[in-house]
């Protein structure tokens, strides 16, 4: 779509207001052009808050959706604070997806209302590079402070949805003040020529973002350094003429 | 008993001359030890007991039991057998601790009554010569004495017996004399007239914070432990405590740090002498920072981490650092949040799951013998069909730990179901020997 030049000035004039005359924290983007095109910006917002679920029996586990995460993180250079009700977060797994041991802080809390105010604390703090908290509510008033608290500092801010059954997920409906949400469901793993398994696919929902249109996309996992990637096949694929192809072939 | 039968009772009898002034001076030292470890209002009680007012104090170790647990464990230490009692009034826990029915008692309010009641009168720290005297009418515990009228008693005994039924029930005051430390760095301000309104108290607070800042400055010091305290005008007094983690020497931190936990403050009629000590304190020295044109310092997560170490009531605050150790649920040890960053990581050459369970899931699986990884699982009644998998991943027992891990293993299968879900397998034993394990299925964790 062509950009046109009274539309972007509109844009920009709108961001200006929303932001409350704050300047612009810019953007982390995911390092793939097919995602940070569909992302308002060009890629997370700093100094916002996101939302992360899982899909299927992940809306209850939420493994894939704190790697999601942990990925994120890993990609912007800092200390990390993530808030924890339940202790079954393996901290390894972490480290494989680039979120060093020691970039990581932990606070265990015992109820929801305690993580929100650790967030806070540590969104308001302003030397932490993300502060991820795994809740199972947000209401929009608890959200929306965590938006101001991270508009202010610049620290993103990322909340991990994650509920007691799958029948509350449906909780991931009510509005909140984040600025974009998203789904990871895990799918089948890259085929390998021999027995075993390769590397794990996700596939990622932008479900909701503001100011831009929702979309989805069939990523490969984490790697080391916390980068998502394209599978091979659509990445290196013969017709580059269709673009639109790319969210169709989930 | 004289000293000659007691030596004749028992060879080799240790005897000394009786010390009160030595023994005064070790109960003192003993309280001013308290007062650094464990609760900011503490008085010696002569001549063997210490008062310490636990209120805003037990969440620092955890909780009451955890307090009153690691209390006994540091005094056995040191070889003091000591018994503890908690309380809702002084003179219910000095009565619980002598004559309790055992060594560490911890007293709700609402039964306090009825714990008081089987105690005996000596409990009661009445003098001796009154206990006679209630003896000859026949009144043996407190419960007989609480029952009795109280007129015929105060015109017999004097007020004295009232008074400590009173102080024991909670129904009268009791001041304590706060155990004096003059090497701690204290700073106080005194009211003409008492104040009581959060705001003031804060704005005080803050006042007092630069006081005793300058007060460490001169001593080249650093706070690791805050106390303030406020005397109310009836005399109780009421107590904030807070820590850091490493010293600290900020007014503008201290005050954040003291007011965060302002409303938990009762002023009553008013609070007529505030006291702000660091009874806790570390050298402290000004750094230089080295400016580097080319990376930005690393921002001071100190105050964060003592802002929620302080608030927290029931949580942790820590990071997490390998240990050497190949079972999964032993390889992860918890540091301090502010220790030296370890630089390991984990080995990274066999991937680990997102979320661990703890314990392991016991699952139903159908798997060929020895070394093949399921074909199916059934987990929490839902049967997944096994689509690919990796492994196994042996893991023997440590056998330097624990006896019985000596011919333990564990194999690990990474599997992946029709739906794409990729769980952690594993299998007690090697699948031959029997030795090793009873060859069930366990779930250890959920791969993202």
């Amino acid at each position: 779509m062509p950009a046109n030049p009274q539309i972007s000035a509109l844009r920009a004039q709108i961001a200006r207001i929303e932001s409350g005359g704050k300047r612009a924290r810019g953007v982390l983007p995911f390092g793939i052009d097919a995602v940070d095109a569909k992302v308002p910006g060009g890629g997370l917002a700093l100094g916002a808050l996101h939302e992360v679920a899982g899909g299927a029996n992940g809306a209850v586990h939420g493994a894939a959706a704190a790697l999601f995460a942990a990925g994120i993180a890993a990609r912007t250079s800092g200390q990390v604070l993530w808030c924890v009700t339940r202790r079954d977060l393996f901290a390894p797994s972490l480290a494989q997806a680039g979120l060093h041991p020691d970039r990581v802080i932990y606070a265990e809390v015992g109820d929801e209302k305690a993580v929100l105010a650790c967030m806070e604390e540590g969104l308001r703090h302003g030397g932490l590079s993300a502060v991820v908290g795994e809740l199972a509510r947000l209401p929009m008033v608890a959200s929306r402070r965590l938006q101001l608290c991270a508009e202010e500092s610049g620290t993103i801010a990322l909340a991990i949805r994650r509920w007691r059954r799958m029948t509350e997920a449906a909780d991931f409906g009510q509005p909140t003040a984040s600025v974009t949400r998203w789904r990871v469901t895990a799918l089948p793993s890259e085929p390998l020529p021999v027995p075993g398994i390769g590397r794990a696919r996700w596939l990622v929902e932008l479900i909701r973002a503001r100011a831009g249109d929702c979309a989805d996309f069939e990523l490969e996992a984490c790697d080391d350094a916390g980068r998502l990637g394209l599978p091979a096949r659509l990445a290196d694929r013969s017709a580059p003429a269709q673009p639109r192809r790319i969210g169709a072939a989930a | 008993m004289a000293v000659a039968k007691a030596q004749a009772l028992l060879a080799g009898l240790d005897v000394r001359d009786a010390d009160p002034a030595g023994d005064d001076a070790a109960l003192e030292r003993l309280a001013v030890w308290a007062l650094r470890r464990y609760s900011p209002i503490v008085a010696a009680d002569p001549p063997d007991g210490l008062r310490l007012d636990m209120t805003g104090a037990a969440h620092l170790l955890g909780g009451e039991d955890a307090f009153i647990a690691d209390l006994a464990r540091r005094l056995a230490d040191s070889g003091i057998m000591a018994s503890i009692a908690v309380a809702a009034t002084y003179g219910a826990a000095h009565g619980l601790a002598r004559f309790g029915p055992s060594a560490s008692t911890i007293v709700h309010d609402h039964d306090l009554e009825a714990r008081l009641a089987p105690l005996p009168i000596m409990a009661l720290r009445l003098d001796i010569g009154t206990i006679d005297g209630l003896h000859r009418l026949g009144v043996v515990t407190i419960g007989d004495l609480a029952d009795m009228p109280r007129a015929p008693l105060t015109l017999r005994f004097g007020p004295d017996v009232g008074r400590r039924l009173d102080q024991a029930y909670g129904r009268a005051a009791e001041p304590c004399d706060l155990v004096e430390a003059p090497e701690l760095v204290r700073v106080r301000r005194a009211f003409a007239e008492p104040i009581a309104a959060p705001e003031t108290l804060a704005r005080y607070t803050g006042k007092l914070a630069v006081q005793l800042c300058e007060a460490l400055e001169t001593k080249g010091l650093g706070a690791r432990r805050l106390d303030l305290l406020f005397t109310r005008v009836d005399n109780r007094i009421e107590a904030i405590r807070a820590g850091t983690a490493r010293p600290l020497r900020d007014a503008r931190r201290m005050t954040r740090l003291l007011c965060d936990r302002i409303e938990t403050v009762a002023p009553g009629f008013g609070i007529e002498l505030m006291t702000l000590t660091a009874s806790v304190a570390e050298p402290l020295d000004y750094r230089s920072t080295v400016s580097s044109l080319i990376e930005p310092a690393a921002p001071d997560l100190s105050e964060l981490v003592d802002t929620l170490a302080n608030r927290m009531a029931h949580g942790r605050l820590y990071r997490c650092a390998p240990t050497q150790s190949e079972v999964p649920e032993r390889s992860v040890r918890e540091i301090a949040p502010l220790a030296r960053p370890a630089g390991a990581a984990w080995p990274a050459d066999w991937p680990r799951p997102a979320r661990l369970l703890d314990p392991p899931a016991p699952v139903e699986a159908m798997a060929l013998l020895p070394d093949h990884p399921p074909a199916s699982f059934t987990w929490g009644g839902v049967r997944r069909r096994v689509k690919r998998a990796d492994g196994p991943e042996r893991i023997f027992g440590e056998w330097w730990v624990r006896d019985g891990e000596l011919s333990a293993v564990r194999d690990y299968f990474q599997v992946e179901d029709d739906a794409g879900e990729r769980f952690w397998l594993f299998r007690r034993g090697d699948g031959e020997d029997p030795n090793t394990g009873d060859h069930r299925w366990y779930l250890h964790g959920i791969f993202a």
